[in-house]
């Protein structure tokens, strides 16, 4: 017996569906497909260009203006004044410096801590050992920042934890020489540049980590089988494969660890010595002073910096692999 | 006197459970055309990849030139690589990449830059070294990572499905000019493909892989006329494969033979040199030169006959429906063993 002959004798199963007014416009949206991407692309373009962009642009202008620093008040007029001080003011200057310095070491430091780990991320880890890490790197940055910085108050301060372990490892002494060093020293390690330093190493390593990570992870694994074939030893293809594959991963890291040292203001409070970063004055210009057109033009300054990076980076052919 | 490029004794790669490569000896004479023929997952680009050095063997042994190969990093190797998807390195130009070779050897600027210039004058790519992988067509790439396999100046060339990602056309020019190029220079070349037709027309000798193992070494012709084993018959060209039920009513024996479908006529068996057996035409598919026609035997068997479309206008031709009468030469006939099925 067939099948044919056992089914019920029904109105067949494909039949026109009634058209709806849902219906004829999704009909309408499909035959006019530019008139659909216009009205999906509308809303987010509007709020990228009038919230994200629009915003940063008020802020440049307002660095513009002009501060009475008699009354205290903002004026809509304009000026360079503030640019002028940037420049003219050696404390200013400083400032900047100071900023830059340590936004570069960070960068450095992050990079070099973070390809050995990206790289076992991206090349060998697998199945829990992958997730394991993912984890592990992404952890810090789902505790509270404030507290991080806290802790490390407490970690780096005299009778802290560091201090004891130091002892017991009987180097005290070699501390010691350190913090007596110029630049990089002071009372203890919760008051120098380099305790100000391993905490921002500490808590922007994830943001070199996950693109280098990402950027490994693309290198096709038969490039590197093509390098050994052509008989270059794996140091080898680590350096004229690996790295230049893997450097659009370090500056696009680095973009991150610079801008965010470059921005923040908790850490240079919290931790190392006293003497402003650019955050910490953009805070206590438009916080305390109420000064917002000298604020703004310290922030224009990171803009520019990473600009500059960027264009350089450029020149240099680190996207030349993208 | 012909010495030995690569000998694979009793060579296996097991993963877990599965035998990639199972218990395989071959032996691939210097300067030879090798084809390693079979379809995807037989174990031909392992062995492949066991030459090359990026796959170790589980058991066996592996010479290459002589010198025991297994324990050898690729890069202690003396064969180069060219890859199915060409592996160019996309952060250096088309010269860099031909001079990677001899750059990583020590090789100086200008000697290597000479080299590479050289190797891609030879592959019709002279003035293409400025370029970068991401300006040129597949085919171009595809020369780009011979040369720069070939700059090295390797004793064996592995080819990995290099014309895959080819279309017909570029690929038939392709298989001319490495067949060329392979009698110009001398050097070995293993070549990996699931092309039968590519194979074919251009090794010396074809090594036929199925489920790890080989079932046959042998020249393209008399893979295709002495096929040993019903796979080698089905997989190189088409065969009809008759065994069984049907080998016995019409030979009298059991012994399994292929009969390939150029060789059958619609005809009663004319003499006793000829053999045949009956059933009826189910369909007839055109092909341009040829058309297939395929019948069904009495035993419910599905047999391919082709018959040259020069005559295929023969209105004493059967239509589908037809009853029909089949027969071949007895030395058409090719008796095989039971292979690994």
């Amino acid at each position: 017996m067939t099948m044919a002959a056992t089914l019920p004798v029904t109105a067949p199963v494909v039949t026109a569906r009634k058209g709806g007014p849902l219906r004829a416009v999704s009909s309408f949206l499909y035959r006019r497909s530019t008139l659909y991407l216009l009205l999906l692309l509308t809303p987010p373009l509007l709020w990228f260009g009038v919230v994200y962009l629009g915003s940063l642009l008020a802020l440049l202008s307002q660095s513009f203006y002009t501060f009475d620093d008699f009354t205290m008040g903002v004026t809509p007029d304009f000026t360079l004044a503030n640019y002028k001080a940037l420049f003219t003011d050696a404390a200013n200057y400083d400032i900047v410096l100071r900023t830059l310095g340590m936004a570069a070491c960070v960068s450095i430091a992050s990079a070099i801590l973070a390809f050995p780990i990206a790289y076992y991320m991206a090349r060998y880890a697998t199945g829990w050992r992958k997730g394991f890490f993912y984890v592990a790197v992404m952890l810090p940055m789902w505790a509270s920042y404030i507290v991080k910085v806290y802790s490390w108050t407490v970690i780096l301060a005299k009778g802290g934890i560091v201090y004891w372990m130091i002892g017991k490892l009987g180097l005290t002494h070699a501390l010691e020489a350190v913090l007596a060093l110029p630049v990089v020293g002071g009372n203890s390690l919760s008051t120098s540049n380099l305790g100000r330093f391993l905490v921002f190493t500490y808590i922007w390593l994830p943001f070199m980590i996950l693109p280098i990570q990402a950027s490994i992870e693309r290198i096709p694994a038969n490039l590197l089988q093509a390098s050994a074939d052509l008989g270059a030893r794996p140091q080898q293809t680590f350096r004229t494969v690996i790295l230049p594959l893997a450097i659009p991963g370090v500056v696009a890291g680095s973009i991150f660890t610079f801008s965010l040292t470059l921005g923040d203001f908790i850490i240079p409070q919290l931790v190392g010595p006293s003497g402003l970063f650019i955050g910490t004055m953009v805070y206590t210009m438009q916080g305390s002073i109420g000064n917002i057109p000298m604020a703004a033009a310290f922030t224009v300054v990171p803009v520019v910096i990473i600009g500059v990076y960027l264009a350089i980076a450029k020149r240099l052919g680190a996207f030349d692999a993208l | 006197m012909t010495t030995t490029a690569v000998q694979f004794t009793n060579v296996s790669r097991h993963y877990g459970t599965v035998k990639a490569v199972d218990d395989v000896s071959i032996t691939i004479a210097d300067g030879e055309f090798f084809s390693m023929l079979g379809p995807s997952g037989s174990g031909k680009t392992t062995c492949l990849r066991l030459i090359a050095g990026f796959e170790q063997p589980t058991s066996g042994s592996i010479l290459i030139h002589g010198k025991e190969a297994a324990g050898l990093p690729p890069y202690e190797r003396d064969v180069n690589t060219v890859f199915q998807d060409y592996a160019l390195f996309p952060h250096m130009n088309i010269l860099d990449n031909v001079a990677y070779g001899l750059m990583v050897k020590g090789v100086g600027k200008k000697e290597r830059y000479k080299e590479a210039e050289a190797a891609l004058g030879m592959v019709a790519l002279g003035d293409f070294g400025g370029r970068t992988p991401g300006q040129m067509s597949g085919g171009q790439r595809q020369r780009v990572a011979l040369a720069r396999a070939l700059v090295n100046r390797p004793r064996v060339l592995l080819l990995d499905e290099p014309l895959g990602a080819l279309d017909l056309k570029l690929r038939e020019q392709m298989q001319t000019e490495l067949k060329t190029l392979q009698r110009k220079l001398g050097i070995t070349f293993i070549y990996v493909t699931h092309d039968q037709g590519e194979a074919l027309s251009m090794s010396d000798r074809v090594a036929v892989f199925n489920k790890g193992k080989i079932e046959q070494v042998d020249s393209p012709r008399n893979l295709y006329t002495k096929p040993a084993t019903p796979f080698v018959a089905d997989f190189v060209g088409t065969s009809n494969v008759i065994e069984g039920e049907l080998a016995q009513v019409i030979t009298g024996a059991a012994q399994a033979f292929s009969v390939r479908p150029e060789h059958i006529h619609f005809a009663q068996p004319a003499s006793a040199d000829h053999l045949g057996t009956q059933g009826t035409l189910i369909d007839v598919h055109y092909h341009g030169a040829t058309s297939r026609f395929e019948i069904k035997a009495a035993t419910g068997q599905l047999l391919a006959v082709t018959i040259s479309n020069r005559d295929a206008e023969d209105p004493t031709l059967p239509r589908p429906g037809d009853a029909v009468a089949l027969s071949w030469a007895r030395q058409a006939m090719v008796p095989l063993s039971a292979g690994t099925r």
